[in-house]
């Protein structure tokens, strides 16, 4: 890897012309040549179901993988919020132009140009296909789409379906997939993890999975391999992310040689609902769009125990209308989180553990209405009462921040190609478009933008320059080292038959990265972090415990696989936090701050992409690709 | 609070199946039902036995994977809410509770409380679809819909696909999870085109797939934890007698 230079591969030219120019000059397959390539694509959420559904149109065979038991399940359809889209239809003056620099300025100036723009400009084709599909957007009485406004930006831009619209975006790829599976050109493994890439000559060209029902390894084959599969949040044990979400697909793809990009990078969502005991398996987040009509503050004075509705007007701090009048409660999520920290580091949290800051309702509730706030916000607000056994309408929400999104991810180029040629890397799973900080509405886009109009374009330019079905069957010989391997490995986790619980050293990781790698950083704790974790692999590996046999159902053997993966992630994190001596977006590094305590980014030393290769015998290996901005000037992020 | 669970194990679809007794004490009443199980389970894990199977994921009530009988009720006692979502407030100190997988012949139990709801996915797959390529599509606002309707689409399409109107229905009828994605698709201007051929292909596959006879009981809907209505099977009905009219006429 030594001379090893990374290259993003963005064609020259004009930004505003520059993908469609090169989807000209990109290699194309009639249905009939597409039929001879097999694609495997891993995960079925937004990007997986859409880039299947696509290839499949255009005539190539899918083998669509996933450990959920139907593609309806995967984790995206727990996004409430909305999808960003610069159609201007609210005529506030929104653009591609200004979407794209939302975007990018939202992300801290860490994201790559080229890669955003394109993002920006799809975001109009993402709406049409959507509605096209039936997917019920919120409309107005006239019969026309409905926008509302997201952190981070000041026009009116996030098409939504009350609080649920991953759901209905999902359930829509999810129909184009089954339109497909209907037409044969798709085949759904259900309930299969993928535990491994295969390469052959340095190419993708296959994966191993387990299957969870009756823990066959088995080996699958294909022309090219796609990972659709989502973020790594639940590498802190506790996140908004669904319990099985994980990094093993991308851990084994980073093993094989792709390259992590920006680990460290996290999101933290300031509008969750706060832990409030030792047995909490997971957090809710509630929809940043409830910052349109919450209004978040907590008592001015330290301490206090009064209930909020006794706490006068005067006594309030409004701390985010206070700090940032321009932007008030829509500041980016980076930004609201971190200084819900800082009034509760400060003593001014409320609830019984005063780690949480109220999001109150009333001024809205007295000004529109309670029927106006349960149309926009009902299932949220029923979700709250339900978990709380508090009344939203009533009294003010209880929120903190927690870990949301993972904006680093497989590091790939202008085509979503990792460094493996033949692997790609679309939507979560990959760290292209958001920088240090993802912007709300905007990870729903991204998956669609990859999956729909994106790769199908990118892999079939690939694919056209491969031969097809060259013949590699799964009796291969990297195919049957891998497979030994994962039984290997599977065999040894079997066999410690220690007296710790999976959940139990995920707990302690989750501690120490939370901790550590969480929404404040520093170097001294950053190198304990680095200390730590080794002494949690270690624990791992020698007393973890998993009851039964891996010859059927056991799940406790499939989170073993994954917490495995996630406490090597969890190193890589440290070192990658470690190594950006800057704070930035939602990489907050306390030694860098300003006067104001506002993020201080060094962009003479840092405006790069920290991409990470693996290392098997100590510190990971750095590459760097540096980032060019040509169209937007680098400012300081001011939401004043 | 302390509590007694009645749970029914099963080691695969191919093995019999009993309940099993267990006890937990000093449960915290503000967990939630499923966090519940995850103590027995570390529980059963220390004791070197084999922990409960289930099926859970996004525990925010959404994603649909989780989904068992609680006392004889689909999801358990409380009103529009999954498992996942239910929380031991709801019971009482000593309280029996018994918890059995959803049962359905076109549900099998693949372990314990988890079943294999797969049926519903090739329902959808036969037809529960607008037939549109990527990149076909034309600009979004040239398609008015007027907003009620497209409410009551959203509602419909609300449908979370866990499988408890099936559990509820003494007949293991799928019409209400048939007949949601129907009536989402026949509200809109989108799904008119093929309406004919989705609503037939759709109910031939429920058939096929060996869900049994809808005899309008409502037992479905007041299990919904998603409240998807009653009125959706009677829309799914007017567009099902209206395709066998239609189908009479292009015959002749």
């Amino acid at each position: 890897m030594k001379d090893f230079k990374l290259n993003s591969k963005a064609p020259n030219g004009e930004l505003h012309t520059k993908w469609e120019d090169y989807k000209k000059t990109l290699n194309k397959l009639s249905p009939e040549e597409a039929n001879k390539y097999k694609v495997i694509i891993i995960g079925t959420g937004l990007a997986g179901a859409s880039a299947a559904a696509t290839l499949a149109e255009k005539g190539f065979n899918i083998h669509a993988f996933s450990y959920h038991e139907s593609p309806r399940r995967a984790h995206s359809i727990a996004a409430q919020g909305g999808i960003n889209a610069a159609k201007n239809y609210k005529k506030d003056g929104d653009s591609v132009m200004r979407l794209f620099y939302d975007t990018i300025k939202g992300g801290d100036f860490r994201s790559r140009e080229d890669n955003v723009y394109r993002l920006a400009e799809l975001s109009v084709n993402i709406i049409d296909q959507c509605v096209a599909q039936g997917v019920p957007f919120a409309r107005e009485y006239g019969g026309l789409l409905d926008n509302r406004s997201f952190g981070g930006v000041q026009v009116s831009r996030t098409f939504y379906a009350r609080g649920q619209t991953g759901q209905q975006l999902l359930l829509g790829a999810y129909s184009a997939l089954s339109r497909q599976t209907n037409a044969k050109k798709v085949k759904f493994y259900s309930r299969h993890d993928m535990l491994d890439v295969v390469t052959i000559d340095g190419k993708a060209k296959g994966i191993i999975t387990r299957n969870l029902l009756n823990g066959k390894i088995e080996a699958h084959s294909a022309d090219v391999v796609i990972l659709a599969t989502g973020g790594y949040s639940n590498v802190y044990y506790l996140s908004t992310n669904a319990m099985a979400s994980n990094v093993t697909a991308n851990w084994r793809a980073h093993k094989k040689g792709a390259l992590f990009a920006n680990p460290s990078f996290t999101q933290i969502h300031p509008t969750c609902i706060p832990v409030k005991n030792d047995f909490q398996s997971k957090l809710t987040l509630m929809s940043e769009s409830l910052r349109n009509d919450g209004r978040v503050w907590v008592p001015k004075k330290k301490n206090d125990t009064r209930k909020a509705s006794n706490i006068p007007e005067e006594e309030r701090d409004y701390y985010l209308e206070r700090i940032y009048p321009a932007f008030g409660n829509l500041v980016p999520r980076d930004v609201a989180s971190r200084r819900a920290k800082e009034v509760c580091d400060n003593g001014q949290g409320v609830g019984n553990t005063g780690v949480a800051v109220y999001l109150d309702f009333k001024k809205a509730i007295e000004e529109k209405g309670e029927e106006y706030i349960k149309e926009k916000y009902g299932n949220l607000f029923d979700m709250y009462q339900n978990i709380t056994d508090e009344n939203p309408y009533k009294t003010p929400m209880k929120i903190y921040p927690a870990v949301h999104y993972t904006m680093g991810g497989l590091w790939v180029d202008y085509n979503l190609m990792t460094t493996i040629p033949g692997l790609f890397s679309i939507g979560e799973s990959n760290f292209s478009d958001h920088g240090a900080n993802r912007l709300g509405a905007s990870a729903l886009m991204q998956g669609l933008a990859d999956g729909y109009f994106v790769t199908p374009h990118t892999v079939m330019d690939y694919l056209a320059k491969e031969k097809p079905g060259l013949g590699h069957k799964a009796e291969e010989k990297e195919f049957v080292d891998a497979i030994k391997e994962t039984e290997k490995d599977i065999e040894h986790i079997m066999s410690i038959k220690g007296d710790l619980v999976v959940d139990e050293v995920h707990r302690e990781l989750g501690k120490v990265v939370w901790d550590k790698v969480g929404m404040a950083r520093n170097k001294e704790g950053l190198e304990n972090a680095i200390n730590s974790i080794p002494k949690i692999k270690e624990k791992f590996w020698k007393n973890v415990s998993i009851p039964g046999s891996d010859k059927d159902m056991n799940q406790e053997l499939e989170k073993a696989l994954r917490l495995k993966d996630f406490i090597e992630l969890a190193e890589l994190m440290a070192y990658d936090a470690l190594d950006r001596n800057e704070s930035c977006g939602g990489h907050f590094r306390e030694e860098y701050q300003t006067k104001e305590n506002e993020a201080e980014r060094n962009d003479s030393d840092f405006k790069y992409v920290a991409a990470w290769g693996y290392n098997k015998n100590g510190k990971p290996e750095l590459f760097k690709e540096d980032l060019k901005y040509n169209n937007v000037k680098l400012k300081t992020r001011s939401y004043k | 609070m302390n509590i007694n669970l009645k749970i029914w194990r099963q080691k695969s679809n191919t093995n019999e199946g009993k309940l099993h007794d267990y006890r937990l004490e000093n449960v915290d009443p503000n967990i939630s039902f499923l966090e519940m199980l995850d103590i027995l389970n570390n529980k059963l894990i220390k004791e070197q036995q084999d922990p409960v199977a289930f099926d859970h994921d996004c525990r925010e009530g959404i994603c649909g994977s989780c989904g068992f009988m609680i006392n004889g009720r689909p999801h358990g006692p409380q009103k529009a809410t999954t498992v996942c979502q239910l929380h031991m407030r709801s019971f009482n100190d000593e309280d029996d509770i018994l918890l059995e997988p959803f049962r359905a012949k076109s549900f099998g139990v693949i372990k314990d409380l988890s079943v294999d709801r797969q049926s519903f996915d090739r329902i959808i797959s036969s037809a529960g679809f607008v037939s549109v390529d990527t990149g076909e599509a034309s600009e979004a606002n040239k398609i008015s819909i007027d907003k009620n309707n497209a409410d009551e689409a959203f509602l419909s399409a609300a449908c979370i696909g866990c499988g408890a109107c099936v559990a509820a229905c003494k007949n293991s009828s799928a019409m209400l999870f048939t007949s949601a994605k129907v009536s989402h698709l026949a509200l809109l201007p989108q799904g008119q085109k093929e309406k004919t051929e989705r609503v037939n292909k759709m109910v031939a596959t429920m058939d096929a797939e060996g869900f049994g006879a809808c005899t309008n009981t409502g037992a479905c809907s007041a299990e919904c934890p998603k409240e998807i209505g009653q009125t959706n099977i009677a829309r799914l009905n007017r567009e099902f007698v209206k395709a066998q009219v239609s189908n009479l006429f292009e015959k002749k």
